[in-house]
Formats: structure tokens, sequence, C-alpha cells
């Protein structure tokens, strides 16, 4: 039997229920026992416009959605125009009976219009506004998936309304379902349930707030800013029950010097942020450099420069990142490329930032941020994660010190850090200008020298610790590609396509990139005969690092700076022979 | 107890003589040792500016932040350690130029802070620009036909943003200053001080004598500390008019600090905290959400 490998797009105006509808459906997928993952497209407004959300469902680990669309359901004439080249042969456009469109958009389409009386049954058994769960029922009575884990979604989403309105949209669904077995023939894409264990579904900002909450993050400030809200937003919906303080300040610029007097307190202390508000946070972050405070930046990252394209994706801040304020200091920069690596990450980066008492940036961007999948809980253990606080000087620590230097030259670099408020043996002065040992304003130019090296040290520490690219594929390869962050899943799926057709492909894919892992770079690329390298960019950033640090030089590149996320197609068809 | 001499340490500051900073210095040690409080309970956060020194010359928990970001960096602190006393120490620059969006919003906020603003109306550390409460039409490197903005009325703005504790002092009279901070110190929520200081180097014309011939203490003029509308008139007295009120304008208990209402922040300090729930808390919630 074949793999089961089916793509539902769904499309419509802001304000119908497109995004919401989609991850209801997702969510059933999952909970069918299925691989899912979804990707949305909206735009930056709150009603109107084009928005729509891509399914793809399977059997076997989806990492990227395709380009192809098997099902397209059409709340708007519009989507059928736009969607209807995606189609594969004989791909079925579903909407409602009364939608009126231009159909001469279908001539010549090898693809079939399924009019279905959506609005009438969500009327008939309930009201109108739950065409979409009409919608959602017959793709599922088309692709012969149970009704039943759909029905759980709707259970669960619509509880909050009150029993009648989940009695409602379950006879809704459960009409328009028989409404669609009748007609499933049509349909040869067929998913099968399977029994599996409970799964989460989960966004990769879900994945690494919870990670930050697994981490003791005890202090978020922030402000929002797509893609960074849904973190900013989870970690104050947790914050009382997980102990936390989460302040919504009045500019980056506050929240990200709230971190900074937070972490200096002792907190664990995070902001969420993306491009421009990180912009505005660059000389806090240095701030937190001097001060020797450790800090986590979650920046999430999308096009721009300024606005650019609000709710899209984009790898294009790694320089901002990398270059971030003024003066030179240690900081440590990981890209994570799945949710459960987001969830890593986050716990890394707390216990990093603190080991070495320097800013960590973690970058991910908006595909990572909001495309949601299917994944196993385990991966997310939020009890057992181990904390590591460094040199964090315990009260015994502290007494039993004869005198106490916050800013004491060591081997590494990194100070043993007590507390303000710890006693009159921790008072010591912290401050932005260049300092002594103790803490006290200097200009001397030993001094200066000595504390510039002591701070920039830390990073051949920290290198010792960054890990290696991941690898995969055959180990023999006619060409390599390499990546960072959030394209793993689409570069994956395209070495997998690759060598099915006999072309022998392998990927080399970062997800620590500061300080920069050029020994593992070189080792990993040592055999590559041809090096193509895939970012959401414009000018190969991360082939420049690769450049510059491990002198390796990537052929092709293939970059995408459409505000779209990658997909294997999209990869493939701009591969050189 | 502690006295004046544990808040002393041997660094001698950089400011120049006469500066007004050296009666805000010893105002703010003779409060600290009034209110009863040692040195390491209380964190001292500033600015940049040449009054952001005065921690590297005190014996206490010093924190020198960025230029204009004293309030936002003071504000995460007290909320990750509300166990301390934090004061701040910072310019009108700092305070009421750069940092003015933070100062509003600390206002409203009723964040548990004592602000104590050096407002000496220039720049001093960069030499001789006007500031946000320079007067109009003063002559300065970056104002060579005289400034254009006409100076801003901290008291009044934050009186407006509902601030529960305002005052203005004078550095000369540190016995005023002193009680001042003493009454901030014993507030529940934001009290800002501004502090009338003569800067000897870039303000000459605002000397001692000049401030002196103007000010008047609000206590000998039967001022009611407890109506908000009458602080907002004698706020609006200076700048604007040859006399400068200094004294409580304003102070209410009434409204909780901000930290008074985080729900997490009743069980004690954050840092005191356990980072993650006690073991027995329920780690599946989390993924319930999402299953």
């Amino acid at each position: 039997m074949s793999a089961i490998d089916v793509t539902f797009r769904l499309g419509g105006e802001a304000g119908q229920g497109v995004e919401s509808s989609g991850a209801g459906f997702t969510k059933a997928l999952v909970r069918a026992g299925l691989e899912a993952l979804a990707v949305a497209d909206y735009m930056s407004r709150i009603r109107g416009g084009h928005n729509f959300f891509t399914i793809r469902a399977s059997d076997r680990p989806v990492l990227a959605t395709r380009e192809h669309v098997h099902l397209l359901i059409a709340l708007t004439g519009e989507t059928v125009a736009r969607h209807v080249e995606h189609l594969v042969p004989g791909g079925v456009i579903l909407c409602d009976e009364t939608l009126s469109f231009d159909e001469t958009v279908l001539q010549g389409k090898p693809v079939q219009l399924l009019r279905a009386p959506l609005v009438a049954i969500a009327e008939g058994e309930g009201d109108r506004v739950m065409a979409n769960t009409a919608a959602l029922a017959i793709a599922a009575g088309l692709t012969g998936l149970e009704l039943a884990p759909l029905l759980s979604v709707i259970a669960d989403n619509f509880r909050k309304k009150g029993s009648a309105i989940v009695e409602q949209n379950t006879r809704v669904a459960q009409t328009a379902y028989t409404w669609a077995q009748e007609r499933s023939g049509m349909c040869p894409w067929k998913l099968q349930a399977r029994a599996r264990s409970p799964r989460l579904t989960l966004s990769g900002s879900q994945a690494f707030a919870m990670g930050a909450l697994a981490a003791g993050c005890k202090f978020v400030a922030g402000y929002p800013m797509t893609p960074a809200t849904p973190v900013l937003e989870y970690m104050a919906q947790h914050a009382a029950a997980w102990g936390l303080v989460v302040k919504h300040a009045e500019s980056e610029i506050a929240a990200i010097n709230m971190c900074v007097g937070a972490a200096h307190a002792g907190a664990r202390a995070m902001a969420p942020t993306s491009g421009g508000g990180f912009d505005l946070m660059t000389e806090g972050v240095s701030l937190a450099a001097m001060l020797e405070d450790p800090i986590v930046v979650y920046l999430a990252q999308r096009p721009g420069p300024a606005t650019g394209l609000p709710t899209r994706t984009a790898q294009s801040d790694l320089f901002l990142a990398l270059h971030a304020s003024h003066g030179e200091y240690a900081r440590i920069i990981m890209a994570p490329h799945t949710p459960e690596e987001a969830f890593c990450c986050a716990v890394r980066a707390f216990n990093l930032a603190e080991k070495y008492q320097c800013p960590v940036i973690v970058l991910s961007d908006e595909y990572l941020a909001a495309s949601i999948r299917g994944a196993e809980p385990q991966d997310f253990d939020v009890q057992h994660t181990p904390i590591q606080r460094g040199k964090l000087l315990s009260q015994e620590e502290l007494d039993a010190l004869a005198t106490y230097k916050r800013y004491a030259l060591t081997e590494d670099g990194v100070s043993p850090r007590a507390l303000p408020g710890m006693g009159p043996k921790a008072l010591y002065f912290s401050t932005s200008d260049e300092h002594t040992e103790e803490g006290h304003i200097t200009e001397d130019p030993q001094l200066a020298t000595a504390m510039a090296q002591k701070r920039l040290r830390k990073l051949e520490y920290i290198a010792a610790e960054m890990r290696p690219p991941l690898l995969y594929g055959p180990q023999e390869a006619e060409l390599t590609f390499i990546g960072w962050g959030s394209s793993y899943g689409a570069i994956r799926e395209a070495v997998d396509l690759l060598n099915a057709q006999g072309r022998a492909a392998n990927m080399v894919h970062f997800v620590d990139l500061w300080p920069f892992p050029a020994q593992g770079a070189r080792q990993a690329l040592a055999g590559a005969k041809r090096i193509v390298a895939v970012e959401g960019n414009a000018t190969a950033q991360f082939a420049f690092l690769l450049q510059a640090h491990a002198g390796i030089v990537a052929q092709q590149k293939i970059l995408k700076y459409d505000g779209r996320g990658f997909t294997p197609d999209y990869i493939l068809a701009r591969l050189e022979a | 107890m502690a006295t004046v001499q544990d808040y002393t340490n041997e660094i001698r500051p950089t400011w120049c003589p006469g500066c007004g900073d050296y009666g805000i210095w010893n105002a703010l040690k003779r409060a600290l040792v009034q209110a009863g409080l040692e040195p390491h309970q209380v964190m001292l956060i500033t600015g940049i500016g040449c009054g952001s020194k005065i921690p590297d010359y005190m014996r206490i928990n010093g924190m020198a932040t960025l230029h204009g970001r004293t309030l936002a960096v003071a504000t995460g602190f007290k909320l990750a350690n509300h166990g301390l006393k934090v004061v701040c120490v910072h310019g009108d620059g700092d305070g009421y130029g750069m940092g003015g969006n933070h100062l509003l919003h600390a206002a409203r906020r009723n964040i548990g802070l004592v602000d104590v603003v050096q407002n000496n109306h220039v720049y001093g550390l960069t030499k001789g620009q006007y500031s946000p409460t320079s007067r109009a039409g003063w002559v300065t490197p970056t104002s060579p036909e005289g400034a254009i903005d006409r100076p801003m009325n901290p008291l009044a703005l934050v009186l407006s943003q509902g601030a529960t504790f305002v005052a203005r002092s004078f550095s000369l009279d540190i016995p005023h200053l002193t009680n001042l901070i003493v009454q901030a110190l014993g507030h529940r929520g934001y009290a800002l001080i501004d502090v009338l200081q003569p800067c000897v180097s870039f303000n000459k014309p605002m000397s001692y004598e000049w401030y002196r011939e103007r000010v008047y203490k609000l206590e000998d003029a039967g001022h009611d500390p407890t109506d908000r509308l009458t602080a907002l008139e004698r706020a609006l007295e200076y700048p604007g008019s040859e006399r400068i009120p200094i004294g409580l304008f304003y102070r209410s208990e009434e409204v909780p600090s901000y930290e008074e209402q985080v729900s997490t922040l009743r069980a004690g300090p954050l840092v005191a905290q356990p980072l993650r729930p006690r073991p027995s808390a329920d780690y599946t919630q989390l993924w319930q959400e999402l299953f």
C-alpha cells in the first residue's frame, strides 16, 4: 500500500475563521494518529483580504508542506482563482453551493468542483456560522477519515460556548459527513486513522515557551510584535500557575532593560521580540553584556527592513543578531529547526546565559513559530530538564569567601556571581562604564584591556559547547545542502526526493550558530563535492559566515525572500543540474 | 543600626567643587540611615550623567545603567526582588529627556521606586547643552539661536498620570531633601522627588543665589498634600513663574503599588521562589492543553 500523503488547503478572508478551522482540523488529524504539519498564510489585517491555511497529513513524518494541493476548501471565489493552479490532477475544490465566482478559471483544468450545501446544513442543524464545521466534516468524509477525532476537537473548542453550541456543531458535522460519504468515490486520496498514544499539536512558539517554563524562566518583558507575540502571551497565560512575572512593557527598549534589571536581581529573564523590536533592544543587550547579566532574547524573524511583511517569515536577521549593539562582547546564537529543538534551545539558552553570564539569542522565525504539527509529549519534558546556574554563588559559598569581587578576572572570563541583597559581603557596584574587578569606574588602559579580554574570553569556552551541525542523508553524495534554522524540513524532504530519484544528496544543518562551529562545519563538509546553501534571505548570510570562519564556499545559493517558507519543491525547482 | 559611615566608601567623587550632587549624596545617605536601612537592603540604580555616578561613591548595592533607562531597569529589578528598597537617582536629561516615556509609565504603574531626579536644567557631563527643563531662549552649544523648546513640567506630568508621591526639593537644603527621601522610602508606590540643583560649570545663571531667591516651601504656604488638584496648581507654578514651590506636593497611600498586585509576588520576592513549581505541581497540565 502506498503511503498516505494528502494536502488540504482552506482559503478565505480574514475573519472567516480560516486559521481556527484549519488548526482544529490539524488537531483532528493528529488525534487520528496521523502525522500533520500546517502552515498559515495570513495578511496583516483583521478583516478581508485573502488568508489560507495548508495542512499536509501523512502516515510518515511530515517535515514541510508541498506546493501541490489535493483538496481545496474555498470560502471565497478568490480562493479558487488563486489556488486552482496548485491542485493536482483530479484535485477537488470544495465550496458552498451558493458561492458565486468566475468558473472560467476552471476551464481546461483537470480538477473537480464539488458544490456542497455547507450553509444549508449549518442553518438546518444549527447556525450559518457553522458552515466551516460542515466543510471540515466533508473534507473528512471525502478522504475516508473517521469523524470521531473531528467531533472531539469540536467538543473541546466550543465547550466554552456551551453544550448547545457543541451539539449543534456536532449535528452539522454528522450531516455533512454523511453527505460527503455518498460522494467519497470522487476523492482517491484516503486517510486511515491509527491508534497511538496521545500526541501534542503545537506550534514552535508553544514549544519554545514551554521550554522557557521548563528552564525556570521567572521574568518576561516584551511588547507585542508578530511573530513573537505568541511566546509573550503563552508566558503571561502561565505566569500565575508557574510563578512568573510577565510584563507587557511600554516599548521594547523598556522590555529589554526590565530584563536586565530582573536578571541583575537574579531572576532568569527573557525578552521575546521580532526584528524591529530587537533593533530597539540592542543597546540594552550591550548593557547585559557589560554588566555580565544573563539574559535570553527570543528573536522571531520576519522580513524587513522597517515594517516589512509583518505576518510572514524570513531568515534575514542572522547578521542583526550577530552584530547587534556597539562594542565587542561574547554572545551565543542558536536557531532551532523543529519544535522539539525549540524546546531544547530554550532550556539551553537559559543555562548557557547563566553559565557564561552573557546574552543568548534564540533565532526563530514566523515559519517555525506559527506552523503547527504533531509531536510526542515526552520530547517536551518540562519537569526533569536540568537547570544549571553556573557560577551563581549560594549564600554558604559567599559566606565562605574572604572577600568578594563581582568582576574578578578569571581564566574562563566568568566571575562568581553574588546577587544584590545577599549581605554586606556582596555589596558591589555594577556599571555600564568600564570597571575594575570590584566594579568601580575606571579608565585605566591596562584594566580596560583586561576587562575586554575577560568578556571576550568566554567565547573560547562557549565554542567548546557549540554542537556540530546535523547530518542527514547518505555519506557519499554528489551534492550537499547547507541550511540553518526552520528550513530544515524542506531541505530534508528535498534530500529524500533527490535520493528517491537516484541522485545522491545529503545535508548539513546548523542549529548552534555562534560562536561559529567552524571545526564542526569543516568536519561535516570535508567530503562535500558540491555545496548548495539554502537560506530565507537575499544575501546568503550564513554562507558568508561559513566562508569567513571555515573557509568553505557554497557553489550554489538557493535564496528565498518573499516572506514565505521553503518547500522541497521550491528547492528542487531551483537546483542547478 | 547603620550609620552614614556604613554608606561611605573610599572612592572620592569626580564632581566639580560646589556641584549640587554633593548635597544629594549627603541627603541620600542620611535618609537611608534615618529610614533604618542597611546598605545591603537597598538597591541604588542610576543612569548615565554626572550625578548617576553616585553609587560608585557609596557602600551599597549599586547599578549604573544606560542613559535614560534607569526606571526601566529599576522596574525589572523591583519586580524580581521587591524585598529590597529600590532607589533611582539620575539627571534631568536621563529622567525627563531620554527616559520621559519610562517616567510617565512608572507613575501610572505606581511601581515601588524612589525616583530622585537631579534637575540642574542642563547637560553637564556632555558639557553644557540645553536639557528638557531648560528655559526657552537659552543659548547653548546645541541651541546657538536660543532654545525653541519650552521647558517640560515633570511634576504636573506625573500628577496627571496618577503619581501617588510627588515632591520637589533643593540640593542646598539637605535637611529638607533628607526628610522628603525618608518619606518617599516609606511610600508604597512610585515616588518622584525633583531636586533643583545648580550646575556650577555649565548653568551659571541658575546659581545657588538664583534658586534661593525663588524657592518657597509648600509646608509654609499651608499646602494640603492630600489634595491632588491643588497639587497640580502648585506644580504648574514652575516653570512659568518666578516662584518655585518645594516640598511635598501630593501623597496618597490609597493606591496599591504595582508589585503588590502581581499575584506571583504574594509568595515573596521572585528571586526567592523556586525556578520551577514544586514537584507536586501538575506538570502534565502543559501537555493537556495541547492534546
